[in-house]
């Protein structure tokens, strides 16, 4: 049985559908209102507040803690500044994709890591031979994302002796509530404006609270996992074990991914650095990789052409869909979508996929497997830039 | 070999059919798993080609293990990943983290041996083109494997269990009852190089293609034998009980058939013996037929059981000290091996000749699981017990089996306090009574020691593991063969196929 | 970047040695760094006590590969075998004693009064066991072949072997293979009756193990003793002047090559950079470059301590960590002012001239395992001492002997205590253990010396006391020595091997691991 996050008495109360998934061992809501899409538009037009404590959190101290995480992550961690927060995926020694996840420098000397699965052991068997010290903070630390355009203002509601409108994207900053210290940072998983709250799990309530309440006249919702799918694929943000299977889950070699073809070779610095793995995506950098993670636009005529053919309008998914589909590209399988949407706000059939490097130049076209009343036909897709949402206030600073 | 069309004969010395895979009503109400208990090695393609559920086979899972601690804590472990990440990360976020990836490689091994489970050991002297090509065939899977898993191959047919695990994990409790796994059966502690071997052996179970998958068939134990028998006799196969075979005729080194205990002649030109290879060569037969080889082979085929077995009925649930009441910690396993040092003090009382006084004890509660075990609101209780040796430094068994019988109980009460208040009837089985009631030679549950030099081509002795004998027609099919014990029914089934495949030439 | 040397090699124990010596043989430039004052490592006679030189690790070079001594002419560099008529010597009590003789012959005499049958089959037993000790010493002197290191002429070398056994016929063959994984308790039981002779091999079966003689594999390890000998206990050969003779002939072969031999200089670390060995800096701090470096020393602190943890990944420090090196023996040094008496040797000195064992039955060694199991030295231990200055006069002054007792199981990590706690405890152990058949001992002895796993470690490089770098149990052999993974004496680091008692075929005075290592460094550069 799942367990309650430290905001369950909250969570619970709020989730009418009642509609749970397990996050790691935690109930998570789906929805907590019927419709899904109240939660989604709350994200991309006011302010939507998500629990997502379940998240694995690991503190890293010591001397040499700067030097652990620049070992175990594919971004140079080194010129990450103090307040400053990065997002890096980690590699095994083979080059392969364990997770990923931010980073922030809270200190000198002192880092949390965020990951999707259990990766202390990894961690500390990183660590021989260094001044660092690993330790599982996931069950005392709480946070919430608070995700939307609104987000800064509700916030501003609450703490007020901080300085959120000069808080830079992927940056974070030291608040307090009451007595209680908490970190804001300026991430999240939905590709728009929002922040990213860490407080200790005794005070999880009082925080959750605290937002709703200033997130009263600011259109604030209660945000379930359902929509977040929707927001984290417009934002073409990969989700681990459904775009790519972690190397500590991979059974056989076609399974491991390297962060290059998983889109995140902007994220891998191999320039005089010693990662793990470094020395394998050198050698892939030189050959080339095989793979690529790629956006798809489905052509909207082609799905509406299918389905004509049954008299029924497209039947596209509500909801993100994660069931894998394969793709073609002249007569021959060259990949697969992995996440599937129908993006409202873009109002296009849009799609997270991996396919042969050959096929992966955005404008190239491949076909995807569309089921049109249990049969099996392939619709035009165009291979898109990523991410397909991208609105300037994510980054942007507050007036400029 | 009913299936095949053959005319087939089975002969059980007691009344009752199934050998160590019995169910029986000891007492009145209270049916027992006598021997063995639980399921997880039976192949699933002896299920699907006899058409077992049809023949009333039901395995029921067992999905918990619970391991109460002398302190009064307890570690718990069931199919639920997350709960049981928790429950192991009180006692080390290290653990917890280390035990998903060991699963997954443990599955990867017992991915890679299941291969071996399906074949017959070949000849690694022989030159005969034939073994040459099943011994290239074999060297390739392994080789196939990669050098990551080969090495953790060779640490697992060559490791103790405890040193195995202590390369993942940390925490004693964890340790100790996953290490256990490797002692079961065997004259071996959890510290003893080989029972790493023994632990993977357990692993290989696999039901509905899951791997390490326990579970506990319907009606005990001997629900599975009855299922077979039944699948048997709808193929044609004729059985008799109470029919003991005596000897095995021969004439000209060609089996000619059976003399059973009461004088009656039976002949049959193929005779295959399940029986341990003393009673099959040195017993049934007259060993000067023999090589001298596989004689003394057979006489040195260390057979020394080490387990005992206590049978409870109890009067109502019993109540855990650290898990009190009813709960689904009873419908799985409970583990007495709260830590090694535990488990191996226990192997040195046994390795001079004394029954451990704090024995490593698996119970089960057959009846949480099959109501009709049991009148309603009572139970039955399954303790599978080590140490026992068979080689008792003083006095026998039949002096020395209630005080054993005592050291469970008392063992047991202290963990759970009201045992035995609600204790109504117990059976003590030490490798004596086994080997008395149902026949196996020094009362090892495996027919033998499932130890290095006696695996695969080596099982039950250097050139016989083919299942063949020197006496033509005369053949060896029990769990001394390869590939070994628990209940799995490999051993028959490839020995049945090596025979109608002598039968085709 | 200018090299100094072609090779250097670190340790200077007969491992490095013999390594050195084949490097400089094969016209390498070649350097030697040795910590200690002295050569030899593990394989020393030291001066302990004015005029009393002892052997203060291995107590006997009978291992020593026969082409090692010929390949670098040791013979010619004073290397000088004694012959000694006794193998090993047990004494009983209540006027019993068991002595194994080299003549085979005298032993099953001497056998025949324990138990008829084993003294008749004791041949045959000894047959065996040289013809699976051949077998092996053809397979100590070949690298292991792994999946990741497979090339055809080492393919063909192993195939060879393979010929060999099958040679030995199918029969044979069946039971090398049934027995190298057996306990060596059960392959005794296999053969005799007799409850001392057991005991007395089984001593054997027990080397540098934290195991028990029933433990899976330690009939291997009675087979390991007895490479190239026949006597049917291990196999022994006597340096004049003592173990350290070995690597003194050694250190004066490789020397007349070329080689530099430099003692008392540490080496600090093992410098390298992108994965390559660049060389060595020595505690002075000075930097010696060159092409390849060996170590003799074992290698997880060949890696973690010397190259440095956090250039190893973490899947080698993982290997590194599991490797069990489980130091478990102490030795007891003693100089005497006469020959101690036994009991039960019938005043024949004769007996002594080998191993004196003190391990009556199977129970007895697996009970003294059973204490070292929780963590504590064994109450009453296995041992096996000797007399050498009875065959050598050279070792201790006229009339006065040495004695080194070498004691098991000592484990390095006690529980509930420390080495320096129980030190000298453990000598007064070993004394009265062997003073109950020797009584009148303990009034000869002038000078004592006891040198525990933690000694070992600290003086002499040895980690966790282990001997044989590693203990040699059947999951650390072969293909998984010294960590699963390494292939053909490499290490992770480019350009540098493992040359010691870690890398196949393991411990001993074997001169195997420095042999292999310097032909495969030949075979690359």
């Amino acid at each position: 049985m799942p367990i309650g996050s430290p905001f369950h008495s909250r969570t619970d109360a709020l989730c009418r559908t009642q509609e749970w998934r397990e996050w790691s061992g935690y109930f998570a809501a789906i929805s907590y209102q019927v419709s899904h899409e109240v939660e989604y538009y709350s994200v991309r037009n006011a302010a939507g507040l998500l629990d997502v404590s379940p998240l694995f959190k690991y503190e890293i101290t010591g001397s040499d803690a700067g030097q652990l995480v620049d070992r175990i992550m594919t971004r140079n961690i080194g010129k990450c500044q103090v307040g400053q927060v990065v997002y890096s995926p980690w590699c095994d020694e083979r080059g392969k994709v364990i997770d990923d996840g931010t980073i922030a420098r809270l200190g000198e000397t002192r880092f949390r890591v965020t990951a999707a699965d259990p990766n202390l052991r990894w961690f500390q068997d990183c660590s021989s031979g260094l001044d660092a010290q690993v330790r599982d903070v996931s069950v005392e630390v709480a946070a919430l994302a608070l995700q939307g355009p609104n987000a800064r203002n509700i916030l501003k509601q609450i703490f007020t002796k901080i300085d959120l409108d000069r808080l830079p994207y992927y940056h974070a900053i030291e608040a307090k509530l009451g007595i209680n210290r908490l970190e804001i940072s300026r991430t999240g998983y939905t590709g728009d404006l929002g922040y990213e709250l860490w407080i200790g799990a005794d005070n999880a309530e009082a925080l959750w609270d605290r937002v709703m309440e200033a997130g009263q006249g600011f259109g604030l919702q209660p945000l379930g996992l359902a929509a977040l799918d929707m927001l984290r694929v417009e934002a073409g943000l990969l989700l681990i074990d459904v775009d790519y299977t972690s190397a500590q889950h991979a059974r056989i070699p076609s399974q491991y991914s390297s962060p290059i073809e998983i889109g995140l070779g902007w994220a891998v610095d191999l320039a005089h650095r010693d990662f793990i793995g470094a020395e394998a995506l050198r050698a892939e950098k030189q050959r080339g990789s095989l793979r690529k993670f790629v956006g798809l636009e489905v052509s909207w005529e082609a799905l509406d052409e299918l389905f004509d053919e049954v008299d029924l309008p497209p039947q596209v998914a509500g909801r993100a869909s994660r069931m894998p589909v394969p793709l073609y590209a002249g007569g021959k399988q060259i990949g697969q979508a992995t996440s599937m949407l129908f993006s409202p706000i873009l109002k296009k059939y849009i799609a997270l996929a991996t396919v042969e490097a050959a096929h992966s130049q955005v404008g190239g076209r491949v076909e995807m497997e569309i089921t049109v009343e249990y049969e099996r036909k392939r619709a035009e897709a165009r291979v898109a830039k990523l991410p397909f949402f991208d609105p300037k206030r994510k980054k942007a600073l507050a007036h400029s | 070999m009913a299936r095949a069309g053959k005319k087939v004969l089975v002969l059980e010395k007691r009344p009752v059919l199934g050998g160590a895979t019995v169910s029986e009503e000891v007492y009145p109400g209270f049916r027992y798993s006598v021997f063995s208990y639980v399921v997880s090695l039976l192949r699933p393609e002896i299920i699907r080609d006899l058409q077992l559920p049809k023949h009333g086979l039901t395995i029921l899972p067992l999905e918990s293990t619970l391991t109460p601690l002398p302190d009064g804590d307890y570690l718990y472990r069931d199919s639920d990943k997350w709960a049981t990440y928790r429950n192991i990360q009180r006692f080390s976020a290290r653990d917890a983290d280390a035990y998903g990836e060991y699963g997954r490689d443990m599955y990867f091994m017992a991915k890679a041996v299941k291969y071996i489970l399906g074949i017959r050991p070949p000849d690694p002297t022989s030159l005969h083109p034939g073994e040459l090509l099943r011994l290239a065939k074999l060297g390739k899977h392994f080789l196939g494997l990669g050098a990551d898993k080969l090495h953790m191959l060779v640490k697992l047919m060559t490791m103790s269990s405890a040193e195995f695990l202590e390369e993942w994990f940390e925490s004693d409790p964890l340790i100790a009852t996953l290490s256990s796994s490797g002692i079961i059966g065997t004259f071996l502690g959890p510290r003893s190089p080989g029972s790493a071997y023994v632990l993977l052996h357990h692993y290989m179970g696999e039901i509905d293609g899951v791997f390490r998958a326990w579970g506990f068939a319907k009606g005990g134990t001997g629900g599975i034998s009855e299922a077979i028998a039944s699948s048997a006799r709808a193929f044609g196969a004729e059985m008799r009980t109470d029919s003991g075979v005596a000897e095995v005729a021969i004439r000209n080194g060609q089996v000619k058939g059976v003399v059973l205990e009461n004088g009656a002649e039976i002949d049959a030109d193929i005779v295959v013996s399940s029986l341990d290879p003393k009673l099959t060569f040195l017993t049934l037969l007259n060993p000067e037929e023999l090589p001298n080889e596989l004689v003394d082979s057979v006489r040195g085929f260390d057979t020394y059981g080490s387990s005992g077995k206590v049978n409870l009925a109890l009067d109502a649930a019993p109540d855990l000290a650290c898990l009190p009441g009813l709960g689904p910690h009873l419908r799985g396993a409970i583990s007495i091996s709260p830590n090694v040092d535990y488990l191996e003090r226990a192997y040195d009382q046994a390795k001079y000749g004394q029954f451990s006084e704090k024995p490593y004890i698996d119970v089960v509660l057959p009846s949480m699981i099959d109501p009709h075990m049991a009148p309603p609101g009572k139970h039955v209780m399954s303790c599978f017990v080590q140490y026992a040796p068979y080689q008792l430094n003083e006095g026998t068994w039949p002096e020395q089996r209630e005080a054993f019988g005592d050291a469970v109980v008392n063992t047991l009460s202290e963990y759970i306090p009201n045992l035995k208040k609600i204790i109504l009837h117990r059976q003590v089985l030490s490798p004596w009574d086994i080997e008395q009631t149902i026949g196996l030679s020094g009362g090892n549950i495996f027919q033998g020691e499932l130890s290095l030099s006696q695996l695969f081509f080596l099982r039950p002795a250097p050139g016989y593991a083919d299942y063949r004998t020197p006496i033509r027609g005369y053949y060896q099919c029990g769990s001394a063969t390869h590939p070994g014990g628990g209940i799995t029914g490999a051993p028959g089934r490839l020995a049945a196929l090596e025979i109608l495949k002598d039968g085709k030439l | 970047m200018s090299q100094d040397f072609d090779a250097i090699v670190i340790g200077g124990g007969h491992n490095s040695l013999t390594a050195v010596a084949y490097l400089a043989k094969a016209g390498m430039k070649v350097a030697v760094f040795e910590q200690r004052g002295l050569l030899g490592g593990a394989a020393s006679t030291e001066e302990l006590f004015p005029g009393f030189r002892f052997n203060t690790g291995l107590s006997d070079a009978g291992l020593l590969l026969p082409d090692v001594i010929d390949d670098l002419g040791l013979t010619a560099h004073g290397l000088d075998w004694l012959e000694a008529p006794a193998l090993a010597f047990a004494p009983l009590g209540a006027e019993k004693s068991l002595t194994l003789w080299q003549d085979l012959g005298r032993t099953t005499e001497e056998l025949g009064q324990h138990s008829k049958s084993d003294a008749q089959v004791f041949a045959r037993y000894t047959q065996q066991n040289a013809a699976f000790g051949a077998l092996l010493q053809e397979m100590a002197k070949l690298a292991p072949p792994s999946l990741q290191y497979k090339p055809l002429p080492l393919l063909l070398a192993w195939a060879k072997v393979a010929i060999r056994a099958r040679r030995l016929g199918g029969r044979r063959m069946m039971e090398f293979m049934r027995v190298l994984p057996m306990g060596a308790a059960r392959y005794l039981d296999e053969w005799f009756e007799s409850v001392a002779l057991k005991g007395l091999l089984g001593a054997v079966s027990v080397s540098g193990l934290l195991q028990g003689p029933r433990a899976a594999g330690t009939a291997f390890m009675l087979l390991y003793q007895q490479m190239g000998s026949t006597g049917g206990y291990m196999a022994m050969k006597t340096a004049q002047g003592g173990v350290g003779a070995v690597s003194a002939a050694l250190a004066s072969a490789a020397g007349s090559y070329g080689a530099e031999i430099h003692t008392g200089v540490r080496v600090a670390h093992i410098l390298s950079e992108n994965g390559k060995a660049l060389g060595v800096e020595l505690v002075d701090g000075s930097q010696v470059l060159a092409k390849v470096v060996l170590s003799g020393a074992e290698v997880r602190h060949t890696l973690v301590d010397l190259v440095g943890a956090s250039k190893l990944a973490p899947s080698v420090m993982r290997r590194l960590r599991a490797l069990k090196l489980r130091g478990s023996t102490a030795s007891v040094h003693l100089a005497l002012s006469g020959l101690p008496k036994f009991s039960t040797s019938d005043n024949d000195n004769e007996r002594l001239t080998g191993d004196i064992v003190i391990c009556p039955s199977l129970d007895y060694a697996e009970q003294a395992y059973d204490d070292a199991k929780y963590g504590r030295f064994s109450a009453r231990p296995i041992l096996i001492a000797r007399i050498p200055s009875l065959l050598d006069s050279t070792l201790a002054p006229d009339g006065e002997h040495t004695l080194s007792i070498t004691l098991r199981y000592a484990p390095y990590h006690l529980r509930g205590s420390d080495w320096g706690n129980e030190k000298e405890r453990l000598g007064d152990l070993a004394v009265k253990v062997l003073s109950e058949h020797a009584p009148g001992l303990k009034k000869l002895i002038k000078q004592r010396k006891v040198i525990t796993p933690l000694d070992y470690e600290r003086d002499y490089g040895l980690t966790e006391g282990s001997m044989m770098h590693g203990q040699m149990s059947l999951d650390q052999l072969v293909m998984m020595r010294p960590v699963p993974g390494f292939v053909g004496y490499r290490t992770p680091i480019e350009g540098l091997y493992i040359n010691g008692a870690g890398a196949h075929p393991g411990g001993g005075v074997t001169g195997a691991p420095g042999r292999n290592a310097a032909r495969q460094v030949l075979k690359e550069i």
